[in-house]
């Protein structure tokens, strides 16, 4: 079992198995974003279920976290590992001819999705984790109201444009990295057969739509507010 | 055709090497590009100089010896063939070609364009083989029955030549398409069932110890290989590899 958790395949199959646990978790994140576009009332409800809710907060948000944190550090890992293994690099290499961009730059839209994993922290984590679990409010009430505070948080987040250009670039690369992440998932786990160009296609549109749909929410608060 | 030629000279393993022109004249659009090869090594010793050491065997596709790195590609930019099987058309005349060896930590120079790719062999001697009587009493191959799909693929798999482009070609410097390859030329026939949970495990262990890097499915082996050895094969071995482990 050593030999089986040390060696490459397992490395591989541990990366496809975090990955497929943030791709659900994309759905999930964005389905309730985009409730923020149709129902103010909606989204804040689900945004107060989803940040007291104890099974939310103490047993799937640690795996969520662990799952993020792992998927990077082991993403890094691999990327030293695989720069040893090619220690002297082409004077030429025509890398476009058998592959594509976003399979050759994992590391480097990673990089932009950490740093805007990072922001996004501070822009509404680390508030929440404040407000609940260091000041106590678990009411989820704006200051002197009795009305939810978690839409008019969004809203305010998405004014300044900056922000709101930082998110959309970051989706942007979040799209370039599943294009070639989601499929490759698939390979990963060893799934290669009939049905992996349904799943390739699938890939395509999970891709476009799921960025698609972060951008949207984003664009629609800025002008909205 | 009148060539550029930039090519990684390196007069030892232990030599740093460079990349250096040489001027061809008067090459063929028919001539094969190791026949290309051979007129410059003509030029080179009738100009008194060493004449450019690279890999070549049966030059008839088959063996896996020849091993360049041309334009950016491995076997260069046709599609389905080694270097040796490549022809001077596909280049046009005044055209600057860079010629290197296959680069990989686990592939050292030996010599200008000659690789030692002996990792490839001890990955096989670590378990691409069967164990079976072939000393006068060996069955009739039709008394096991197979299936069409699995010889056919089984077939497909054992097309590998080991040439090593794969690995070359490979942004990580991953072995995984060979491995694959070799691992599932047996998984796929009843004659490799016997052997196949410490086959997997122990290649997949020598291709790790060796120092090739990990497969992050770009896909690029798939279309440099000169045999079109199918990513399928990658994910059939971490299939057989998680059945042995789990």
């Amino acid at each position: 079992m050593s030999g089986f958790i040390s060696s490459s395949i397992a490395r591989k199959v541990a990366m496809a198995l975090s990955a497929l646990f943030l791709i659900f978790f994309l759905i999930i994140h964005l389905s309730v974003n985009l409730t923020s576009v149709f129902s103010e009332s909606l989204f804040n409800e689900l945004s107060h279920f989803m940040g007291t809710n104890p099974l939310v907060q103490f047993a799937l948000q640690p795996v969520l976290i662990f799952g993020v944190v792992f998927h990077f550090v082991m993403g890094f890992v691999l990327e030293l590992k695989n720069k040893k293994a090619s220690t002297v690099k082409y004077a030429k290499n025509n890398g476009a001819a058998n592959s594509s961009w976003s399979s050759r730059n994992m590391i480097y839209s990673g990089l932009v999705i950490l740093a805007f994993i990072v922001l996004h922290f501070i822009d509404f984590w680390f508030p929440e984790l404040n407000v609940k679990y260091i000041q106590g409010d678990m009411s989820g009430l704006l200051e002197g109201t009795q009305d939810f505070r978690y839409f008019e948080e969004l809203q305010h987040k998405f004014v300044p444009v900056w922000r709101v250009i930082a998110y959309v670039v970051a989706f942007a690369l979040l799209g370039v990295h599943l294009a070639h992440g989601f499929q490759s998932a698939f390979q990963s786990m060893g799934f290669n057969n009939k049905y992996t160009k349904t799943v390739k296609s699938l890939g395509n549109i999970y891709s476009i739509v799921i960025p698609l749909g972060f951008i949207i929410v984003a664009v629609f608060h800025h002008l909205n507010h | 055709m009148k060539l550029t030629l930039k090519i990684w000279r390196q007069s030892g393993a232990n030599d740093k090497g460079a990349l250096v022109d040489y001027q061809l004249d008067g090459v063929s659009p028919d001539m094969s590009f190791l026949e290309m090869m051979d007129m410059l090594n003509e030029q080179i010793i009738n100009e008194g100089g060493e004449p450019v050491a690279f890999d070549h065997d049966c030059r008839e596709g088959i063996c896996g010896m020849c091993s360049m790195y041309i334009n950016g590609e491995a076997h260069g930019p046709d599609r389905g063939v080694t270097t040796c099987q490549l022809h001077m058309r596909m280049f046009k005349d005044g055209e600057t070609i860079y010629i290197e060896p296959f680069r990989a930590a686990s592939f050292p120079v030996i010599k200008d364009l000659v690789v030692d790719r002996s990792a490839f062999d001890r990955i096989q001697h670590a378990g691409g083989y069967i164990s079976v009587n072939t000393s006068g009493n060996t069955q009739d191959a039709n008394a096991t029955p197979i299936s069409k799909i699995d010889a056919d693929k089984a077939m497909d798999a054992a097309t590998c030549i080991g040439c090593g482009a794969c690995v070359a070609t490979c942004k990580n410097s991953s072995a995984m398409l060979f491995v694959g390859a070799k691992v599932s030329q047996y998984a796929l026939l009843p004659q490799g069932q016997v052997e196949a949970a410490d086959r997997v495990l122990n290649m997949v262990k020598q291709m790790d110890e060796e120092g090739f890097g990990n497969c992050t499915n770009t896909g690029a082996c798939e279309v440099e290989c000169p045999k079109g050895i199918s990513l399928e094969n990658i994910a059939r071995m971490n299939r057989e590899f998680l059945k042995a482990s789990i």
